[in-house]
């Protein structure tokens, strides 16, 4: 059997008397694509926050040696954080990708702004490479923002409701995307809207304090009940299905 | 003969005070206008008085005083905001509060006229002494470093702090360490434009900057020629027509950023009359 990518071994987080995740436990594999779902305030986010160290968790995480210690871990936070008023160029958010590769004194290199150019140019944002953030529309930042997460060439990519700004025009490129990205990387992705992304996913996790696994794209309301993710499946007809084709 | 050496030392003392204020408006101007700290410096710089106070009445250096009082001051805030929950606008307005009401109890209690109090409050080229420009002139190279070498990393935890701990253990460090400078910079530039204007002086020209260019390097190389244009004419017009420096320049550096606002409209209604033509002349 592989070594799993990430190891999640019972893991709690709190802050202060709120108990935020209880003894979680997750293998994360190679080119695993699992949608992260739960009600609100139920842990997903603090789920992505204690696999990047941002708080402090009980239990243990193991990254195996390809995550090199958490570098090789691409992070696309809620949109709603940051200042995209900030003087900031499209350019010089999705550099900032790259930090966690450099050292106390950071200095980007010509090759690191022509690896900057070349995923803006992915992207399709080229023509706005120059431009500044406070121009841009959700889809175009929700964009630049991926393009920061995956800059560093990631071994996990964390998606934190990548769904919730993008524009429909975008929203089909946007998981097509996804999905090419995924043969070189596993992604976990926190989303509340289960019929969207049921049908670009492999597995789901459930997380409402506690986590369970579903190992599947297929999920029912009966399911989710049980694994006490109490969530309206909002779908026309039926569940859609997976179209991605199994490896 | 005495004459003439007065103006002299006026000259070095405007050149070089101007050169440095508006090192002081490039960097961190543009990072207390980029970051909205705009009343948080207001709080800083009013916290500051308590110290200038304390500093007559002890009879030690009313700057030192006043740099204590200022980088306190401004860790306090953020205490009082992050560890206290108190709402950051009002830890601000107490802070402001309590340095003003300091600075004046203590400057009642100081036995005598205290002289400089009103350059202290509105600034005054003719009581800088050389001891205060080399101070500035420090502050100036301190800046120049700390923003140059740690360019981006300050940039990224301003634009997102929650990303940007991914990537470093250190945002508190640095957002305490540019804090305290920005807090020493507001402090040394009291001399030259007084508690009550310094901080038009060091926030106008970024917003001058911010009319032409949303590129943060050009934002700070902009507002260094725009305070350095402002400081210097304000002083030229406050020496010939004989009415207070400090007032002087923050007026020019509004008027510039009037002019310049308008420049930016009457250049946009251009363009857009120059689209208007185009789309005519394609039809």
């Amino acid at each position: 059997m592989p070594k799993p990518l990430l190891e999640l071994i019972s893991v709690s987080v709190s802050y202060g008397e709120f108990t935020a995740l209880e003894n979680v436990v997750l293998k994360v594999m190679e080119n695993d694509f699992i949608g992260i779902i739960g009600p609100n305030g139920g842990g997903k986010t603090t789920l992505l926050k204690a696999i990047l160290g941002l708080v402090p968790i009980r239990g243990k995480i193991e990254f195996s040696p390809e995550l090199q210690g958490g570098k090789k871990i691409g992070y696309l936070p809620q949109i709603s954080t940051g200042d995209h008023s900030f003087p900031l160029t499209v350019t010089d958010v999705v550099l900032s990708g790259l930090m966690l590769h450099k050292g106390f004194v950071p200095v980007m290199t010509a090759a690191d702004k022509a690896r900057a150019a070349t995923v803006i140019d992915e992207l399709g944002l080229r023509q706005l490479a120059d431009s500044p953030l406070s121009g841009l529309s959700g889809g175009q930042l929700q964009r630049v923002f991926l393009g920061r997460a995956v800059i560093g060439d990631p071994k996990l990519l964390l998606l934190d409701e990548p769904g919730s700004f993008v524009d429909s025009n975008f929203e089909h490129d946007f998981y097509e995307k996804l999905r090419i990205l995924n043969k070189r990387m596993a992604i976990l992705m926190v989303s509340h809207d289960i019929g969207t992304i049921s049908s670009h996913v492999r597995s789901f996790a459930c997380v409402n304090r506690n986590l369970h696994y579903h190992p599947s794209s297929e999920i029912s309301n009966e399911q989710l009940q049980e694994y006490g993710c109490p969530i309206q499946l909002i779908t026309h007809g039926e569940v859609p299905h997976t179209v991605l084709k199994k490896h | 003969m005495e004459a003439s050496l007065f103006r002299y030392d006026f000259v070095i003392k405007g050149l070089l005070g101007a050169l440095f204020a508006s090192i002081s408006a490039g960097f961190a101007g543009t990072y207390i206008v980029s970051r909205r700290m705009v009343f948080l410096s207001g709080g800083i710089t009013h916290a500051s008085f308590g110290g200038i106070g304390i500093g007559y009445f002890a009879g030690i250096n009313p700057v030192g005083g006043a740099a204590v009082f200022g980088i306190l001051s401004a860790l306090g805030i953020e205490y009082l905001s992050v560890k206290q929950k108190i709402r950051e606008d009002s830890a601000i307005g107490i802070m402001w509060a309590l340095g003003m009401a300091t600075g004046i109890i203590f400057i009642y209690l100081t036995p005598g006229y205290a002289p400089n109090l009103i350059s202290y409050l509105f600034g005054s080229i003719l009581t800088v002494t050389y001891g205060d420009i080399i101070a500035l002139g420090i502050m100036s190279v301190v800046l120049i470093v700390w923003f140059t070498v740690f360019y981006r990393t300050i940039l990224y935890i301003s634009f997102d702090e929650q990303y940007a701990r991914t990537f470093t253990r250190h945002v508190n460090l640095f957002r305490y360490v540019t804090t305290s400078l920005i807090a020493l910079t507001i402090v040394l530039n009291i001399r030259m434009a007084g508690v009550v204007l310094v901080l038009s002086l060091l926030t106008i020209p970024p917003n001058i900057a911010m009319l032409f260019t949303k590129k943060y390097p050009l934002i700070v190389a902009w507002s260094m020629l725009a305070a350095f244009a402002g400081t210097a004419a304000g002083y030229m017009i406050s020496y010939y027509a004989g009415i207070p420096v400090g007032a002087t320049i923050v007026f020019t550096l509004v008027v510039i950023w009037i002019l310049a606002k308008l420049a930016t409209r009457i250049q946009l209604r251009f363009l857009k009359n120059n689209d208007k033509n185009l789309l005519t002349n394609n039809k």
